[in-house]
């Protein structure tokens, strides 16, 4: 039953990774990726790490590709039109990418092909999760948050439109004088 | 009992597409997005590994690479707007200023 | 249990669930038409059927029989999956929601609950996560302005109210050291309830939950007469009716949470003889859970609606650094007791 349910969700994970590629739309892609998501979701969850499973969920499905999809829908992405490129990339490009990755998935044949996992229980309580999180990893705990807020900031400046402030006189005497005023402290 | 290599090939295909489709797209924003599959891939082999070897550090590290990843998403879209607010274009290849056109 | 004993059985749970939840929905809609009715002097439907009563029925049959209109230029795939996504959400959080102890049904051993998770608040938390996705795709494949401009303050509102959200349930879960929502409410025995330490923490979470679930005071991405009817303006019919559903939904759930985190779910005098004693929790459960959708239609009867910046203010200058305070101050006093 676990190996069906792990074809099932690695085949949809699959699935939905081929069609971030083959769809011509952003808000498509990301969609799709929300699947891939999900999909890796239960698939730690047959790993026993039901916590990640559902920050998964809440953190990266529901709040960094909520982020993508504000972002596709802010700039109204439409599809792009596929610049003129060099034939030869193009194909190259795809077998080449094959063997990588029949390269890695044979090195992994070859070093971990013995191991094997049983069903995720007894599940991987979130108390040792925090302990650890708080204890061996407190220092990288610290530094992520300090990460956080140089991430806002940055994102706060770049994102957020410049405008001059703008002096408005209120009649032309008044501009002229303005002018002279400061033509003559110069 | 499903083997260990059955996820790290599993994590090693979502990679790989991940890798396809951040070196052939041509829009921006997909291309982002395959980096957060690359990711995906990567915390896949991480949980798969902590319920080998019986450790926990396995899922506090995919804790830090969400945390990382949501902190590049942030800037990295605060980017994207604003350069597209200046260029009015998502294709990657009109992004560059650099060579002849 | 075998196998398949448990499959049958939590089919019949969920098919019950289903059902009662259905029907819940439709009269707590009526409820709502007739008490802010009457709080505005004036009766709700009373023609179909005594009192009222058969007009979710009437309703129903509306909704099914209207014309399914799409506009031109409007994502098909999007606009389909939309409500689809919010009510299939909305009805995934019903399923870590106990509603009473364990019961003996058949001579089968089973608790009132569909499923009993380690972590079933977070899986409340996901799926409220997710709520966001039916909200945002329904504006934007709409193609339209109000929509748009809707579903973009919708977004925004919720997931920024999904935050204080979560730091107001970090107390309880302190307090009551598990996230499991069975374990939530054994943790509250003998009216330990969680909402006397918590007081501000249970503020906190109502105001969220209001947000979240797009009610009064927090409804601006809905409005009427601001936004034509903002992200749900260009649904017709069925569509629109699973909108519908997914909202009630949503605050059935919300309801239910708060009252199992902070009122005790259904913790209560038992007495009486022994078939009494089996249903008086859920009873109180009931009980509980129908003064927060109360409280819900009192709330909207009674408050005008803030304004988008108001609300975003407030949202995150007020009630995040007022929830961590709350999560701080917790977690001091735990430690030093």
């Amino acid at each position: 039953m676990q190996l069906t349910l792990f074809l099932i969700f690695g085949a949809l994970a699959v699935a939905g990774a081929i069609n971030l590629l083959v769809q011509r739309h952003p808000i498509y892609s990301a969609l799709s990726l929300v699947t891939v998501m999900g999909a890796l979701a239960v698939e730690y969850l047959l790993l026993g790490a039901e916590f990640i499973a559902f920050v998964q969920i809440i953190v990266y499905a529901g709040a960094i590709m909520v982020l993508f999809v504000f972002v596709i829908m802010v700039l109204n992405a439409g599809e792009v039109i596929d610049q003129p490129r060099s034939r030869i990339a193009a194909f190259l490009g795809l077998p080449i990418l094959t063997l990588l990755a029949i390269e890695l998935i044979s090195r992994v044949y070859g070093d971990f092909g013995a191991t094997t996992l049983a069903m995720g229980s007894p599940m991987v309580q979130t108390g040792p999760i925090g302990q650890s999180l708080f204890h061996e990893f407190l220092l990288p705990f610290e530094v992520t948050s300090v990460l956080f807020l140089v991430g806002v900031l940055g994102a706060v400046v770049l994102a957020a439109r410049r405008e001059k402030p703008q002096v408005v006189a209120a009649t032309r005497q008044q501009h002229d004088q303005e002018k002279a005023m400061a033509a003559a402290q110069r | 009992m499903v083997p260990l290599s059955y996820y790290l090939a599993l994590s090693a295909i979502l990679f790989c597409l991940g890798v396809a489709g951040f070196l052939f797209k041509q829009d921006i924003i997909t291309v982002f997005i395959s980096i957060e599959l690359m990711l995906n891939g990567v915390n896949l082999a991480f949980v798969a590994f902590s319920h080998a070897l019986h450790q926990v550090a396995g899922n506090v590290f995919v804790f830090f690479v969400m945390v990382v990843a949501a902190a590049e998403a942030a800037v990295g879209l605060a980017i994207i707007i604003a350069v597209v607010r200046n260029r009015n274009t998502l294709a990657v290849d009109e992004l560059s200023q650099l060579g002849d056109k | 249990m075998t196998t398949t004993t448990f499959f049958l059985l939590s089919l019949v749970k969920c098919l019950v669930v289903l059902f009662i939840l259905l029907t819940a929905v439709a009269y707590i809609q009526l409820a709502e038409r007739k008490i802010v009715g009457r709080m505005q002097a004036r009766v709700g439907p009373t023609r179909v059927g005594p009192f009222g009563l058969l007009q979710p029925a009437a309703d129903a049959v509306k909704f099914i029989l209207k014309e399914d209109v799409t506009p031109d230029g409007a994502h098909k795939f999007l606009y389909v999956l939309a409500p689809i996504l919010a009510v299939v959400l909305a009805l995934l959080s019903v399923t870590v929601i106990p509603v009473g102890g364990t019961v003996q049904l058949f001579g089968v051993h089973t608790a009132l609950q569909l499923t009993d998770i380690d972590v079933g608040l977070l899986l409340i938390l996901a799926v409220t996560s997710m709520g966001v996705y039916g909200v945002v795709l329904a504006g934007w494949s709409s193609n339209s302005k109000y929509s748009l401009l809707g579903s973009l303050r919708g977004g925004s509102q919720m997931i920024s109210y999904e935050l204080s959200l979560g730091l107001a349930l970090i107390g309880p879960i302190m307090l009551a050291g598990t996230l499991s929502l069975r374990g939530m409410v054994e943790a509250q025995r003998h009216l330990h309830w969680f909402i006397f330490p918590q007081i501000v923490g249970f503020f906190i979470y109502l105001t969220a939950a209001f947000a979240e679930t797009n009610r009064i005071p927090f409804d601006l991405p809905e409005a009427e007469g601001e936004l034509g009817a903002g992200y749900h303006t260009e649904y017709s019919a069925m569509k629109f009716a699973m909108f519908f559903l997914a909202e009630y939904v949503n605050m059935i759930t919300v309801s239910c949470v708060a009252t199992l985190v902070f009122l005790g779910g259904w913790m209560g005098p038992l007495f009486g003889p022994v078939w009494l004693m089996a249903i008086l929790p859920t009873l109180y459960f009931l009980i509980k859970v129908s003064f927060f959708l109360f409280l819900y239609i009192w709330v909207r009867g009674t408050l005008p609606r803030f304004r988008y910046d108001q609300l975003m203010s407030f949202g995150w200058k007020v009630l995040v650094p007022l929830a961590l305070a709350n999560v701080m101050v917790t977690s001091l006093v735990i430690a030093l007791k």
